[in-house]
């Protein structure tokens, strides 16, 4: 099966043509250097994006907090995990690395604090 | 009076690696100026991912990336005077400034560097003809009222601008359950990342309309939706091309200015092309002792060059204070052929190399960067892709300059336009 | 049972209200919309003219020149903006002369003083940005440029000083008589009164038919503006008006007294008695005739465009209608230019005619004074200082592009400002050039700390605005 996609690796943006056959990359055109194919190859088989949003935060300046999940989570998830983060309330403090959510949707990534926040 | 040495006009990204890197080079008395409550600047509601790649060989979001140099500020007890407000510099370097926990008053500092970063261009500076109801929002304002305050302007949404913020708030106000339904942009090709691109519109299928323009507003309380149309190459409306968008949120992303009220209140010469301060080499404006660096200088898309930038505008800045300045020959810097300004627009002879900064005018393939004095090429850097979005940096060593020089001349060379 | 109902919150009908408001009487202001000053009276070319233009012996003459003389003097009563910069009109054409020295003597029958006629040198000093091809100009010294919200907000708060009551969001739907007083049927439920004094702008026709013989119609006239940066407020120094010719009437080119440059109107009719959209052509056609006047005008400098509707009446004699139409019904209807310089004449007319209609008596303890929230950023130094002291919520500029701050925001909302706009016609934030993009998050604050209104209850400008769909974590796709 033909695929086709734009390289994000640089601001050339190649357009590559990926052929995947029984979720393996086979062959990968159109990129001018290495990282274009091992993009074509992750996106094809297994697109991952990492997630970054807010979750409610009480006793601190502000009602909410920013987050992101530790690590890259799979694409087809990426409205599950968003849609995760309302049911979370933390207190401040937060430190950025803390844990807010763990294994968010089954993924085996947590969502972090991404920001400092102090206790008001 | 209270006096400093350095005063340093903004605690955003720029600011705070300003105040780092004077305090490395041996100032001590440093203060740092910001409006908000925090300090961050701007980074504060950017809580996307994608910052620092070159600084920290990282994809980190905004508040960790600001959070690096708050580290870094603090741990050099720099002072930060937090919720308090630039109303003036004097050209003699004396700072006005208000605030609830300082009150009223004046500091005369021996430097200033100013950073403080950029607004956003709102609608009324587009002229778009309509109603003028509620539902209309910059970009950035909405990004400040979802990922700070908690709300969400709106469900139906337009985004007019294709520029970073704008694709970034795509895809925020769908993870917030917002319904997207279409980015505009005016040019041909989008001012984004291409990375933006994908994970913001492809990734959610959110059509993309280029060479398309927002021309009417309706709604006469709220808004109820859009007029688009199409643009012809002078980016005018072409008749018969309208389309209604049923919408109650107009998101704008159409364009970034340097906030120079104060530097211009304080004499110094700007530059029309950038909308910031006319800087050279060290980033020293027309005003001796007063440097400027990030944004407030010229637009910037990657915060990684704000830190380098005003790294060097910190340098200078103590550099003035410790050593003073010594006069110099001078040589004009500018665009031609497709680049649009430089910073600096100057630079002395027997300076130390430096980085030369600008932007493209439109996108370019298997192009080159090229530097002249006069006939003579001094350094050519071949380009595959040159693009607006992305601000480009030429290395040049005032050395290779040959005597006599007065300008040296940027431009795109053998290039086929996309 | 009012003594008096005024029905419209704009320009007229607050000073109507304000000179009411002498006498020993029970009256209230009705008005429609959330607020004072949202209809014609927001969105004005905000001159106070001198009175050369109306027809001789005509009511548009006759208050003009009156609100001309009065202005000064209240503006520092009621401390709101005024500023005398002058007027020229220009012209294009040595044959049209005659037409200037024509609105001359019509200014000088009309009561206006220092009138000239100036030739093409004499104009260039005035004003050397003005376009080569004008040959000469008329100067009027006493035009003069206003805030007219500072002034309608300022009519009504001396108004409500003094007594008055006002109703918002209270429209009038039906009026009729009920033996020696009239009914008012509103949004807000029945109001009684013994006389009722309408100024409702575009609507006044519909208030007016209900209770007179002859029927008026009002067409609405929209006119479209274009304000520019204050960066550009010195381009010119005077208010620059184009001689009406073959061409149609002509703009202004203008400062505001804050500073700004305003380009406008055009004149157009529309059917819509509430749509106050701008149009493209519209936008156009004031860049290109304004260009006329003054050359290279940095329209890249523009920070908001707007259209406002004036009243204008259908038939008749293109003049105001002022006075008592029916037993103890009176009205301002039909005021359009030069409706703002009138409006305080009007209402100090009308004020006497409804207290005399009722034997009214005058208070004795009438406050004529009022002062505006303070405005740090014109004080000088000391002065601010010991503002801030008093008040530290004056330290804290919240709006950056005019140095508006939290103080002048809170005390807004204090005296009567319920939403964004509301706040912004009082102390101006969110009127700079980044349009409430910096500052709009902290008034909403300010509104929602200063009321106790949910911040998903807030609106731009009342009514159906509101401004925030719901708080991320509750709004669900």
């Amino acid at each position: 099966m033909k695929r086709e996609l734009i390289c994000i690796g640089c601001p050339m943006g190649c357009q590559l043509t990926a052929e995947v056959e029984n979720g393996v990359v086979t062959s990968v055109s159109g990129n001018t250097c290495p990282r274009g194919e091992a993009y074509a190859k992750k996106e094809c088989v297994a697109p991952a994006r990492t997630v970054t949003g807010t979750v409610a935060i009480e006793g601190a300046a502000l009602p909410v907090l920013p987050v992101r999940t530790a690590g890259e989570v799979p694409k087809a998830l990426v409205h599950e995990v968003a849609r995760a983060l309302r049911t979370v309330t933390v207190h401040a403090p937060a430190a950025i690395g803390d844990v807010v959510l763990q294994n968010v949707c089954g993924t085996g990534v947590d969502v972090v604090a991404s920001k400092n926040v102090t206790r008001i | 009076m209270k006096t400093v040495q350095l005063a340093i006009i903004g605690g955003g990204p720029a600011g705070l690696a300003a105040a780092a890197a004077a305090y490395d080079a041996g100032l001590r008395d440093i203060l740092i100026l910001e409006r908000s409550g925090e300090l961050g600047g701007i980074l504060n509601q950017c809580i996307h991912a994608g910052f620092g790649l070159h600084t920290f060989h990282q994809e980190l979001t905004g508040p960790e990336y600001a959070q690096r140099y708050i580290d870094a500020v603090q741990e050099r007890n720099i002072p930060a005077w937090t919720d308090c407000m630039v109303l003036d510099v004097s050209p003699e370097k004396v700072l006005t400034v208000t605030g609830r926990s300082v009150g009223l008053q004046q500091i005369k500092a021996q430097a200033v560097v100013l950073a403080m970063g950029c607004r956003e261009r709102p609608r009324g500076a587009l002229s778009i003809a309509g109603t003028r109801p509620a539902g209309i929002w910059s970009a950035g304002t909405a990004q400040r009222m979802v990922n700070m305050e908690g709300y969400l302007p709106g469900q139906q949404v337009v985004i007019l601008g294709s520029g970073d913020i704008g694709l970034i708030m795509a895809r925020r106000m769908t993870l917030e359950g917002a319904e997207v339904k279409a980015v505009a942009e005016v040019m041909p090709y989008s001012g984004g990342l291409k990375r933006n691109i994908v994970q913001c519109l492809d990734d959610f299928d959110i059509p993309l309309y280029l060479s398309t323009t927002v021309v009417e507003i309706h709604g006469q309380e709220h808004l109820t939706g859009v007029t688009l149309a199409q643009v012809d190459d002078r980016r005018l409306p072409v008749a018969g091309t309208e389309r209604y968008i049923p919408c109650d949120t107009l998101l704008l992303s159409v364009g970034l200015l340097p906030e120079n009220e104060l530097t211009r209140q304080a004499g110094a010469v700007l530059d029309a092309v950038t909308g910031g301060p006319a800087v050279d080499e060290t980033l020293a404006t027309s005003l001796p002792g007063v440097f400027a660096c990030g944004n407030v200088l010229h637009v910037h898309d990657l915060v990684d060059f704000v830190s380098q930038e005003a790294a060097a505008a910190g340098r200078s800045a103590a550099r003035y204070v410790l050593e003073g300045v010594k006069d110099s020959e001078s040589i004009r810097l500018e665009g031609k052929n497709g680049v649009r300004y430089t910073v600096p627009q100057t630079l002395h002879r027997g300076g130390a190399p430096v980085t030369v900064r600008f932007r493209v005018g439109q996108p370019y393939r298997n192009a080159a960067l090229c530097a002249y004095a006069g006939d003579t090429l001094l350094k050519r850097i071949p380009k595959r892709i040159l693009t607006p979005g992305e601000m480009e940096s030429f290395p040049l060593d005032p050395a290779a300059i040959p005597a006599g020089t007065d300008t040296v001349t940027f431009v795109v060379e053998e290039a086929q336009v996309q | 049972m009012y003594d008096a109902v005024i029905v419209g919150g704009g320009a007229v009908g607050c000073a109507v209200a304000r000179w009411l408001s002498r006498y020993q009487l029970r009256i209230c202001l009705v008005e429609r919309s959330e607020d004072v000053c949202t209809g014609t009276s927001k969105a004005n070319s905000a001159i106070c003219h001198a009175g050369f233009d109306a027809p001789i012996g005509s009511a548009k003459a006759r208050f003009n020149v009156a609100g001309s003389q009065m202005m000064e003097a209240l503006s520092h009563q009621l401390d709101f903006p005024y500023r005398r910069c002058g007027a020229l009109v220009l012209c294009f054409d040595e044959a049209d002369v005659p037409r200037l020295e024509e609105l001359k003597s019509r200014g000088e029958r009309n009561g206006v003083e220092g009138l000239a006629v100036l030739d093409r040198e004499a104009l260039r000093r005035q004003e050397p940005r003005v376009a080569p091809e004008a040959v000469a100009a008329l100067y009027a010294p006493t035009s003069a440029i206003i805030c007219p919200f500072g002034m309608t907000i300022a009519l009504a708060e001396n108004a409500a000083a003094n007594g008055c009551e006002f109703r918002f969001n209270t429209e009038v739907q039906r009026i009729c008589r009920e033996g020696d007083h009239f009914l008012l049927e509103t949004a807000q439920g029945v109001l009684e009164s013994r006389v009722v004094i309408s100024a409702a702008g575009v609507h006044g026709d519909t208030l007016h038919n209900q209770l007179c013989e002859t029927k008026l119609t009002i067409v609405p006239r929209r006119g479209e503006y274009c304000l520019l940066d204050r960066r550009d407020g010195e381009l010119v120094q005077h208010t620059i008006f184009q001689l009406p010719s073959a061409m149609g009437k002509g703009v202004l080119v203008s400062p505001t007294v804050h500073g700004n440059l305003l380009v406008g109107p055009t004149a157009e009719d529309q059917d819509d008695k509430d749509c106050t959209a701008t149009t493209a052509a519209g936008l156009r056609r004031v860049t290109e005739t304004a260009a006329r006047s003054v050359p290279n005008l940095p329209m890249r400098d523009v920070i908001t465009s707007f259209a406002g509707l004036r009243a204008h009446l259908v038939g008749g004699d293109d003049d105001f209608i002022v006075g008592e139409s029916a037993d103890g019904f009176f009205e301002a209807v039909g005021i359009e230019s030069p409706g703002l310089s009138s409006a305080p004449a009007i209402g100090q007319y009308l004020a006497e005619l409804a207290a005399e209609k009722l034997g009214a008596a005058e208070k004795d303890d009438f406050i004529p004074e009022r002062q505006d929230i303070p405005r740090p950023r014109e004080m000088d130094f000391a002065a601010r200082q010991a503002l801030i002291e008093k008040d530290p919520s004056y330290a804290t500029v919240v709006c950056r592009c005019e140095q508006i701050t939290e103080g002048e925001i809170r005390e807004a909302i204090r005296r009567g400002a319920r939403s964004l706009d509301g706040v912004k016609r009082r102390v101006r934030a969110g009127m700079g050039r980044c349009q409430g993009g910096f500052c709009s998050p902290r008034t909403l604050e300010l509104l929602h700390e200063e009321l106790g209104i949910p911040m998903t209850e807030l609106t731009k400008s009342g009514g159906d605005s509101r401004l925030l769909a719901g708080r991320t974590k509750e709004v669900l796709s």
